[in-house]
């Protein structure tokens, strides 16, 4: 199992654990956390918690078709995303990409260009809860400048 | 077909979707969007939601991309996961 879209937590180290293998040199990770802003718990603009909505008919097939676009473009031996879903809390993990090759340069650039393109084309959306009221997070125009440099030939 | 309404936009047009034939003379999503924006009040979200995407039977698309009768149509807020 490649993609996973879920509500529940997983467990970073054994998801690392599992890309090892044959002809394995390499494993890199990324672990993408609800952020816990560096404000009082007082202040109205504190995110308490955030949810995050999606396509569900969609969000698997977007993600399977990133990573098959990774795979195209470097060498790997494994690749593993899982993306939640549902109400979090600060500090709570969202989203894991891990990417195992032979050596150090594609499990790198393959990590990074994956959480580019999920940024960009997944279909999830995140709402934050603060004290004073919900709102929808704007994208960022720095997330679209990020994949853009993927179609310069790196 | 079947249109859906994600987010920010879902919430603006009080719906998460519809069930409807494709309306007559409508061929790509963009017609479609404006065809929906010209029912007036909140449905003009759909022309003034920022950098609004869409996806045809569950894949993005530009605003060009052809419609037909059986399509699952998106429109949704840029995405903000990850």
């Amino acid at each position: 199992m490649t993609v996973s879209v879920q509500q529940a937590d997983f467990d970073v180290g054994a998801e690392i654990a599992a890309l090892g293998g044959d002809g394995i040199g390499a494993v890199a990770s990324f672990v993408g956390l609800v952020r816990a802003d560096k404000v009082s718990a007082n202040d109205a603009d504190a995110v308490r918690a955030m949810t995050l909505e999606h396509y569900p008919a969609m969000t698997q097939s977007a993600l399977e078709d990133i990573v098959a676009q990774a795979r195209a473009r470097w060498d790997l031996l494994g690749v593993r995303v899982i993306h939640r879903v549902g109400r979090l809390l600060p500090g709570d993990r969202i989203v894991f990409v891990g990417v195992a090759s032979s050596h150090r340069h594609d499990a790198f650039a393959a990590c990074e260009f994956i959480m580019d393109y999920l940024k960009t084309r997944a279909p999830f959306w995140k709402r934050e809860e603060t004290a004073g009221g919900a709102r929808w997070v704007d994208a960022r125009e720095s997330d679209d400048a990020a994949l853009g440099r993927w179609s310069k030939g790196e | 077909m079947k249109v859906l309404y994600f987010a920010s936009l879902r919430e603006a047009l009080g719906t998460g979707g519809e069930d409807l034939a494709l309306p007559a003379g409508i061929a790509t999503v963009g017609a479609l969007r404006d065809h929906f924006a010209a029912r007036g009040g909140a449905w003009a979200a759909l022309t003034q939601t920022k950098n609004l995407r869409c996806a045809v039977n569950q894949r993005m698309v530009g605003f060009d991309a052809a419609v037909s009768d059986g399509d699952e149509v998106a429109f949704f807020p840029p995405v903000t996961g990850g």
